[in-house]
């Protein structure tokens, strides 16, 4: 216990004063407030990524980056999720996993991809067990890009993608 | 080794028994256009000469088949399933000869992905076959069903569990859902080319994944790394583990409900993150390795600086974990897999040295470890605290050797000049943050990769995960996985 409290009074306040970030942020914020009602959810599924892109998504939520704190929170069911974040080039053996989850959610619903693999398959395209992206399956509405995409962008496109809604 | 069919067995029993190795690698490759054959290789770890033992047989193009190894040796089990679903090659008597990654609901019979002369079947999906769970019955047995769509941020995996009242008593791990066929994919093309495609093999551990198959292909060139490319690429292996042990730590503390400190070991990884970045512009560490070396330098000053107070960190982190009893309670006999279970299950990595099995490749193939004084951290009960106290020791390790070999980088070149490609095969390996990983690479005649084996440790240990469950409760479940921490992608392919 005195461990914790020495840690957190010492510590203060870590989450990242990053004019670009808290800028973003603060539009992300508005966005959020207008078009959603204070929180955006959405379910993360993996389709067959490698892994990075989970790690960096996880990572925009760290205390450094803290998203939720703009309103972005990660829902843990569909049922509660605004949209989907979907990574990996969907492996055959996700396709029905992939639909199902979609079919889930209540309207309306949004898809964004994240990675490169998602939106055409990326380093895997092409391979004898993969759809090459989900593009393919479901209608997709705003991507993320990169090979993981970082946090910063992970913050950069779901701005994007919030304007032009 | 070479043998005829009829003596492979034998021959790999012999080694298994000799060099008290589990099965490495078990696998085929479709040698049909050149040998007019099925080559089968099984590999095995000699410790005391610091090489590789590998047994060979030639198989008949038709009706190819060989005699099951996984009754006497329970560790080739998952490798001979996939040596059938994967060449259609039949192990006579095998225990399991069950689908692991091409399932049986979207993937017809008869379609085998890595034979030369392999056509994807026209439709796939809807086949209308099942998979067949092991059945546990008896009155009062029931049975949850978990995944593929879990509800944290994380890969995809079945997890089938039968409980009596509380306690498990049997788990099946289906997986195969980040089934890519990553294989196939290197073959036919430029091994340089691939080097990209071997750092997405699991995405965490993207380093040591591209330095396993560049140590392959340096093998077959007979390419000599320079000293300070070796020294950095140490480096750069051990930073790849302090990030990962450091989110494994934090995950641990998080399934447990205690938000502190896992948004300490979160803080810690980002810091080391934004360090790979700093070093080398990525913060995967992807984009480093080459046949030959290395293709950037770093600053060392800046490794000495920002590791320090990352190492003040992880002491308070390990201070506020060890010092909460709650938490230790949780921790402490979760997860127990006993060592002759280990061992029969050919778990490797730092599952394995949590249960009392003291092999570590670095150990081993790496003079830059040897050199720095290198120790490897073994425990001996087994349980998920064992696997925390291993990781926690194997981050301060690795904290250590980062600030020795910054302090000590050699001059010299970054990488040897690139040849032409050779034909021939080797082995290539890497201890990565989980354990071995090993790659078989084999060039043909016109410089391009014709076979590739990739052996993430994830592969074989989840079969441990199953098994060191039993007995325990479902709550304690998400502790035990994260205690291992495997990649779904490492092991799918």
């Amino acid at each position: 216990m005195f461990n914790i409290l020495k840690n957190r009074l010492l510590k203060g306040v870590v989450t990242e004063k990053d004019k670009e970030i808290e800028a973003l942020g603060t539009e992300l914020k508005k966005q959020i407030f207008n078009k959603f009602g204070r929180a955006f959810s959405f379910r993360e599924v993996d389709t067959g990524s490698c892994g990075a892109c989970e790690s960096e998504i996880i990572s925009a939520t760290n205390p450094i980056y803290d998203i939720s704190r703009f309103g972005v929170h990660v829902a843990a069911s569909p049922r509660h999720a605004d949209a989907l974040v979907i990574t990996g080039p969907v492996s055959k053996n996700m396709l029905l996993a992939l639909k199902d989850t979609y079919d889930a959610m209540p309207a309306p619903k949004y898809v964004i991809t994240a990675g490169n693999c998602a939106l055409n398959g990326g380093i895997f395209k092409d391979s004898y067990y993969v759809e090459n992206g989900v593009g393919n399956i479901l209608k997709v509405d705003a991507h993320i890009p990169g090979c993981p995409p970082t946090p910063t962008q992970i913050i950069i496109s779901l701005l994007t993608f919030l304007k032009n809604l | 080794m070479i043998v005829i069919p009829e003596e492979f067995k034998i021959a790999c029993l012999k080694e298994h028994r000799e060099l008290k190795s589990p099965v490495m690698m078990l696998f085929a490759a479709d040698e049909r256009a050149s040998a007019g054959t099925f080559a089968l290789r099984c590999v095995f770890l000699d410790r005391k000469n610091k090489e590789w033992a590998i047994v060979q047989t030639n198989l008949p193009a038709e009706k190819p088949a060989f005699p099951s190894l996984s009754k006497d040796m329970y560790s080739s089990i998952l490798f001979e399933r996939e040596i059938k679903e994967m060449f259609g090659i039949e192990p006579v008597g095998g225990l399991d000869l069950r689908r692991l990654a091409l399932h049986n609901e979207v993937w017809p019979e008869g379609y085998y992905p890595l034979r030369k002369d392999f056509k994807a079947p026209d439709r796939s999906g809807n086949t209308a076959e099942k998979f067949n769970f092991t059945k546990v019955e008896g009155e009062g047995i029931f049975e949850v069903p978990v995944g593929p769509v879990h509800a944290g941020i994380i890969g995809p995996g079945h997890f089938h569990f039968s409980c009596a009242g509380e306690p498990i008593i049997n788990l099946e791990i289906r997986l195969g859902f980040t089934h890519k066929g990553t294989e196939k994919l290197f073959e036919g093309h430029s091994p340089a080319q691939k080097i990209g495609l071997s750092e997405c093999i699991a995405g965490d551990s993207a380093f040591a994944h591209s330095f396993a198959y560049c140590t392959a292909l340096e093998k077959i060139n007979g390419i000599s790394v320079p000293g300070r490319a070796s020294y950095l690429r140490a480096l750069f292996l051990e930073l790849e583990r302090m990030y990962n042990h450091a989110n494994d730590i934090g995950g641990m503390a998080t399934d447990v409900g205690f938000s502190f400190p896992a948004a300490l070991a979160s803080i810690i990884k980002e810091k080391i993150l934004r360090l790979n970045d700093a070093l080398c512009g990525s913060r995967y560490l992807k984009g480093i390795n080459i046949p030959g070396g290395v293709a950037k330098d770093i600053d060392r000053k800046l490794v000495i600086e920002k590791i320090k107070p990352i190492v003040r960190d992880f002491n308070e982190l390990k201070n506020i974990l060890y010092s909460n009893v709650s938490f230790m309670d949780r921790v402490e006999g979760p997860g127990m897999l006993r060592k002759k279970t280990a061992e029969d299950l050919g778990i490797t990595g730092l599952a394995a040295r949590a249960s009392g099995i003291g092999i570590d490749l670095r150990c081993l193939f790496s003079e830059v470890h040897t050199t720095c004084g290198f120790k490897p951290s073994v425990e001996e009960t087994g349980d998920a605290l064992a696997r925390l106290t291993a990781r926690i020791n194997e981050f301060e390790e690795s904290a250590r050797l980062v600030n020795f070999i910054a302090d000590y980088l050699p001059d010299g070149n970054l990488s040897s000049p690139a040849e032409a490609n050779k034909q021939g095969s080797a082995i290539g390996c890497a201890e990565g943050w989980r354990g071995p990983v090993l790659y078989w690479v084999s060039v043909d005649n016109k410089g391009k990769l014709d076979r590739v084996k990739i052996v993430d440790p994830s592969f074989k240990n989840w079969a441990g995960l199953s098994f060191a469950v039993l007995g325990d409760i479902i709550p304690d479940f998400p502790l035990c996985n994260k205690s291992f921490d495997l990649s779904y992608s490492g092991g799918d392919l």
